[in-house]
């Protein structure tokens, strides 16, 4: 078993970082950089008032990705603006996921954190329309393969991801929050139904408090690669942390994940904030519904308490590439059954490589 | 200490042990690699650089291997790993130390937001810089190596950094490297010149590195400021030519052979828009080294 790694720490209790040598922060800031928590971890330093504790030759790597994290900030902001005008005419309702909605509705883990693209929901009548209108703009379908194509659209809860043909960024179209072939169908028309609007912003929404939440919950614990998997517990604590606070939350969020058939990944998220980020969660929330039983659980512990570690040398041991590849076996699954995904690995392994 | 103050024994074992800690600049490097080409050509290359304590912060941590594969018996590779990440497909073995050069301008370029970097090369005489940039083919390495066998002092061939927080040229002395004609056309420059063995079929061509001179790796730390900007552009049989640029002209040029410029936002262009202002901007064009060394000296002269 490994040692606690250090940023874990780090994020539980950001006191301790007035202890930490020069050794303890060149460790630090390299698992950061690897979880893709660099510029977070100095976000932590700037709200502990820790500027003038952290060793200059460590902070200025923190102050570097910052930087970089607030570029992308600003970056999601102007595309956000932009999807919103290419959309305007279509009248579709557009709710923003995940990270661009932590940062458009100003909530804590949108702090210090990076993006890869932008992600919306939409009903499933109105995709076609949405694709149409982001096209006329200037994004493009990333996969050109026929089966890709079929495999999105069929399968998927989002259309093939689309890129702009000058900026380069990428936006993932989605009608729901996990595959149409998996386990689990949270339904759509609710989370839609639910949705908040933007201050300002009038044809963009975001999801519900207890909403978001769960989304973030069922995309991490259904996530096939969790190199970055500590990143989103991360934005899960940041959020319960944020939302916590009103005491109304806690059974409301508890009420939501039965109604939307998603206990299973709000029980794991809760249980792994806890263990691994000390995240304040009321214990009758804690043990609420959703657990599995006892050994399926002593084995998803073993498995997540490594893959969701940082993916760095010195928070690896024996067992780690071993977890990633059965949590993503699982993850695959879930997302599932198994004689299409035989059939979909059959063709991607056949079919799809003697065309590349 | 120095490396050169290693017998190449001890050199040897710290490149295969824990590695080898040497400063560049304002960074720190931990070089740890059991290929000979990498440590030969770093012994070569960097004997005047400073060596580190085994106490000191390094930021780079960097490991070049060949890949524990099929690939070691047919074909052999060579990966690069920073902290165990691979930034890059791995290359053919022979490449190996071009690879160590190349990645540790990537570790630099990706990281590094505390500067604006500049793909360009930079050198300096009496305090005052002369900025090179340009695409790669126009000369800019070629003339900066010429430009350093001339006396003057080399900050980079290839990565200009102005510190964000003070404006200051901050260089990093490294080995300047040189591709295809270039390498003997130094060599017929400069008689003595050190450089690396070249390395063939790179995919920049032959490529071979020149030795920082002394001083200019001892005199590292000291920054300085831009007084010119000069884009070379290497042209067949053209007489020198230095044409005078606009600094809206310049500036937009230097924005576009910048790294990180828009990444910096408001900041960038504050910063970029304070060294151009401060500088003479020109376009340069010439055929040999000789009467271009000549003018950028003539201009340096010109204007004290």
């Amino acid at each position: 078993m490994i040692a606690p790694p250090l940023l874990l720490r780090a994020l539980r209790e950001p006191q301790s970082l007035r202890a930490y040598s020069l050794a303890h922060w060149e460790l630090l800031v390299r698992q950061a950089r690897r979880a893709n928590l660099l510029a977070s971890l100095h976000e932590t330093i700037l709200a502990q008032g820790l500027q003038d504790v952290v060793p200059a030759a460590a902070l200025r790597h923190a102050e570097w990705a910052r930087t970089l994290a607030d570029k992308h900030a600003e970056a999601v902001r102007w595309e956000v603006q932009l999807i919103g005008q290419a959309l305007a005419a279509t009248g579709v309702t557009v709710t923003l996921l995940k990270g661009a909605a932590y940062v458009l509705a100003g909530l804590p883990p949108a702090r210090g954190r990076l993006f890869a693209d932008v992600d919306i929901l939409v009903a499933k009548s109105e995709l076609a329309r949405v694709e149409a209108a982001l096209m006329l703009h200037g994004w493009m379908s990333t996969h050109h393969d026929a089966y890709d194509q079929r495999y999105y659209r069929r399968w998927m809860h989002e259309l093939p991801p689309m890129r702009h043909a000058r900026r380069m960024t990428v936006i993932d179209v989605h009608h729901a929050i996990l595959p149409e072939t998996a386990r689990l169908r949270p339904s759509s028309d609710k989370l839609r139904a639910a949705a908040v609007t933007l201050a300002g912003d009038a044809p963009l929404r975001v999801l519900a408090p207890v909403d978001m939440l769960l989304h973030s919950a069922t995309h991490l614990f259904h996530e096939a690669e969790l190199e970055q998997g500590l990143r989103d517990l991360v934005d899960l604590d940041r959020l319960l942390r944020h939302f916590g606070g009103d005491s109304a939350f806690w059974p409301a969020l508890a009420a939501r994940a039965q109604e939307l058939d998603l206990q299973r990944p709000l029980f794991y998220a809760l249980r792994y904030c806890v263990m691994l980020l000390g995240t304040p969660v009321p214990s009758a929330v804690q043990q609420g519904a959703g657990a599995p039983h006892a050994v399926l659980l002593a084995l998803m512990d073993a498995l997540y308490l490594r893959a969701l570690l940082p993916a760095h040398a010195s928070c690896t041991d024996a067992y780690t590439a071993c977890a990633r590849a059965l949590l993503y076996l699982r993850a695959t699954w879930l997302r599932m059954p198994p004689l299409l995904l035989v059939r979909h690995l059959l063709h991607k392994a056949l079919l799809s490589r003697r065309a590349d | 200490m120095r490396l050169s103050d290693l017998a190449p024994a001890q050199l040897r074992a710290r490149c295969h042990g824990g590695g080898l800690r040497f400063r560049t600049g304002e960074f720190s490097i931990c070089l740890q690699t059991r290929l000979t080409s990498v440590i030969d050509a770093v012994a070569l290359l960097y004997a005047q650089f400073p060596l580190l304590d085994d106490d000191a912060y390094i930021d780079f941590p960097i490991v070049l291997e060949r890949p524990r594969n099929v690939r070691r018996w047919w074909r052999p590779q060579v990966r690069f790993l920073v902290d165990g990440h691979a930034p890059f497909q791995p290359l053919p073995l022979d490449q190996a130390y071009p690879m160590f050069e190349w990645g540790l301008n990537w570790c630099v370029s990706a990281h590094a937001h505390g500067y604006l970097m500049i793909h360009a090369a930079v050198v300096e005489k009496n305090g005052r810089a002369a900025i090179l940039p340009a695409p790669p083919g126009s000369g800019k390495s070629t003339l900066c190596a010429a430009l350093v066998a001339r006396g003057w002092r080399l900050l980079s061939d290839e990565l200009t950094l102005v510190r964000v927080s003070d404006r200051a040229l901050v260089a990093l002395a490294r080995p300047i490297s040189l591709k295809n004609q270039s390498i003997a056309l130094i060599r017929q420059f400069q008689p003595g010149v050190v450089a690396s063995r070249p390395v063939f079929e790179t995919q920049k061509g032959t490529l071979a590195h020149v030795r920082p001179p002394s001083a200019s790796v001892a005199n590292a730390g000291q920054t300085c400021r831009a007084a010119w900007i000069v884009f070379p552009r290497y042209e067949a049989g053209a007489p020198v030519r230095l044409a005078p640029l606009t600094r809206a002209r310049a500036f937009m040029r230097v924005a576009d052979n910048c790294f990180n410029y828009s990444l910096l936002g408001a900041r960038g262009f504050d910063v970029l828009g304070e060294l151009v202002d401060a500088a003479h901007c020109y376009d340069f064009s010439y055929s040999t080294l000789d009467a271009a060394v000549g003018a950028i000296e003539q201009l340096a002269q010109a204007q004290p």
